[in-house]
């Protein structure tokens, strides 16, 4: 058994404080990390928009959700390198006076909370169905399936949008908007398990046919332990990857839903929102209030893309 | 053929069936019907006279058979906030939607096949390479922030193409069109581009993938062996190969489009089905969130079956298979 615990896709999970660090500078998926720019780019980009939302409230140069220090003085400032900007104001300020850099990385913290809240909560789903797809089978793996398959048929978009709009109608008004992200997130999640669900149960289906699961199932464990010691660490590779072009999906949705007036609620603007807002100040001149959060949820979602494209091929064995 | 083609209706009528009952879930649990259509001073016995009548009041099946036999007949009911029957309002909004969608579908292919072609054929050119960095900024970009970038260089600042509406368009019995109109044309140009950059990418990054195998095997080595022209291996050969997946895609896109469209035309204030069932999640319009869920599911469907039958028109090693396989079970 020991022997067979120790397989090399273990090592990630298996957790040898002492080593970990040469293990990690030892492994392909390093060497790999390094020597792509893009990647190194890509991942430095990620890490500081995590950091910029994380400490929004330390790093921001302005308060943006105090009304108290508001001033409406400062409403449509434009950005620094154009007539009439002021140092206070990078980026510029939208129509209540609000500092766009701020309301960004506010925005950011929303998005990304949502981001990876929805992606946990569809990884949490697709891979429980999905081992019990896999390593059950028969009816309880048709249903599963059919069910997937149904689902795959309507683009994501429309199927959380289905469901916030649900959400909204049965919900009382303030209640809603309490808990407007909860529902956000339980739309956004069960819009994107499939993938997960399909992925973990083609790996479970060759995994619970190999010795050590065969093993497991001869010295008595039962199948749930069997489902989550055992094959569960040996599919969670791909699940990864999913999980990283995921997020970046998640990102999207979560800012088209808000841009179309669905998603969160206008006190705590996500990025989407803040696009959804500066969008009607686009005809009259002031494009930077909608411009630069546009461009900060690109270049966040195009990062993470980049980073999920990357580890698709260096989790690839084919590929090596 | 006969057989597969009944298999493939039936899962067809299971998914079209699965969705009826999801948009009856919403009619008799989300809301209450008869609160719409009665007063406030409507006493209980009333409103329970209303409820029976209207045969809400019956069991579960019997309600959902009727269900079925309604939206068969096109019947959705009365959309709650313009008091107009929903399948007026969806035919009404049904042209502008069909010529966004597959004016961007056109665009999108006669965009990306020539860019996949030449990405897969030269794949380390400076063209190539920007044409990977503009589809992978293309997946990256979101449909919403497509349409105002657009919005902002054309109409904003180039004040070339208007940012909102149909224009003026023209009708042909009930079907009423903005391709014979010169402010109709200029109008689609932003909203398709908007809803079509997507899904060139895509099908552009596919032919290319797809290209790539298909240049490595030997059929192609032999073609080129026997001398034939650089045009027909790359055309007729290695483009032809690869046409199976790209018509799966594009047609799963095509559906997609329709559904994508509900943002395109949020952004572009574009008079179709997409903004009457963005108004109706706002409003709580329960009977046209239903039927454009119904009518989406169909299309899907729809699609998903021609595409199968495409299958057969392009690729006739299935139809050999088929044949071969049925003449010796038989």
């Amino acid at each position: 058994m020991a022997t067979l615990q120790t397989k090399p896709t273990d090592k990630t999970l298996e957790h040898v404080p002492a080593s970990l660090f040469h293990r990690i500078v030892d492994s392909d998926i390093y060497y790999s990390f390094v020597h792509s720019r893009v990647t190194m780019v890509s991942a430095a980009v990620t890490l500081i928009f995590v950091c910029a939302a994380i400490f929004a409230p330390i790093l921001a140069p302005h308060d943006v959700f105090n009304p108290i220090i508001l001033n409406l003085g400062d409403s449509f400032t434009p950005p620094l390198w154009i007539d009439g900007g002021k140092t206070a104001f990078l980026l510029g300020a939208d129509d209540q006076g609000r500092d766009i850099l701020s309301t960004i990385m506010y925005g950011a913290r929303i998005s990304l909370l949502v981001g990876f809240a929805s992606v946990i909560f569809a990884l949490v789903v697709g891979v429980t169905l999905g081992l019990i797809s896999g390593y059950v089978g028969g009816a309880v793996d048709a249903v599963i399936m059919r069910i997937a398959d149904v689902q795959m048929s309507f683009p994501a978009v429309l199927i959380a949008l289905l469901i916030d709009g649900v959400a909204r109608n049965m919900l009382p008004r303030d209640l809603h908007d309490n808990m407007a992200i909860y529902v956000l997130v339980f739309a956004i999640g069960i819009s994107h398990w499939v993938q997960f669900a399909r992925t973990v149960r083609g790996s479970t289906m060759v995994e619970k046919d190999k010795e050590y699961v065969q093993a497991a199932r001869v010295i008595g464990v039962r199948p749930v332990l069997i489902m989550i010691r055992h094959v569960l660490p040996n599919v969670l590779g791909p699940v990864l990857v999913i999980a990283t072009i995921g997020l970046a999906l998640a990102i999207t949705t979560e800012a088209t839903l808000s841009f179309l007036g669905v998603g969160v609620p206008p006190t705590e603007p996500s990025l989407g929102t803040l696009i959804r807002i500066g969008n009607d100040f686009l005809f009259s001149g002031q494009w930077w209030i909608t411009i630069f959060p546009a461009i900060s949820l690109v270049i966040l979602v195009l990062a993470v893309n980049l980073l999920g494209d990357w580890m698709r091929d260096a989790l690839n064995p084919k590929l090596q | 053929m006969i057989a597969f083609l009944v298999r493939r209706l039936l899962q067809s009528l299971m998914v079209m069936l699965s969705v009826a009952l999801i948009a009856f879930s919403l009619f008799t649990y989300v809301g209450d019907p008869v609160h719409g259509m009665v007063g406030e001073d409507t006493s209980v016995d009333e409103r329970q006279q209303l409820r029976e009548s209207l045969g809400l009041t019956d069991p579960f099946p019997v309600q959902f058979a009727n269900f079925v036999g309604r939206v068969v007949q096109g019947e959705f009911g009365f959309s709650y906030r313009n008091y107009r029957p929903v399948e007026e309002l969806i035919a009404q909004r049904l042209p502008a939607t069909l010529e966004l969608s597959i004016t961007a579908a056109l665009l999108a292919l006669l965009a990306a096949i020539p860019m996949g072609v030449y990405t897969g054929l030269h794949r380390d050119s400076m063209l190539s390479r920007f044409f990977q960095t503009v589809s992978l900024v293309g997946i990256s970009v979101p449909t919403f922030v497509t349409g105002i970038l657009l919005i902002l260089v054309f109409s904003v600042m180039l004040n070339w193409l208007p940012s909102f509406g149909r224009g003026e368009v023209v009708d042909i019995g009930w079907w009423s069109t903005g391709l014979l109109t010169t402010s109709g044309i200029k109008a689609l140009i932003l909203p398709s581009i908007t809803l079509g950059l997507f899904q060139m990418t895509l099908i552009m990054r596919l032919i290319r993938s797809e290209m790539l195998e298909v240049l490595r095997t030997d059929y192609i080595k032999f073609a080129r062996a026997r001398g034939l022209t650089n045009r027909a291996v790359n055309f007729g050969h290695a483009l032809k190969n690869t046409l199976v997946p790209v018509i799966t895609i594009t047609g799963l896109q095509l559906g997609s489009l329709i559904a994508f469209a509900i943002i395109t035309e949020t952004v572009f204030q574009w008079p179709g089905m997409g903004l009457l069932f963005i108004q109706a999640v706002m409003f709580a319009d329960i009977p046209v969130m239903a039927a454009y869920l119904v009518l989406i599911a169909f299309f899907f469907v729809m699609i998903n079956l021609i595409v199968d039958l495409l299958y057969y028109v392009v690729d006739p090693r299935l139809r050999v298979d088929r044949s071969v396989a049925g003449s010796a079970g038989g």
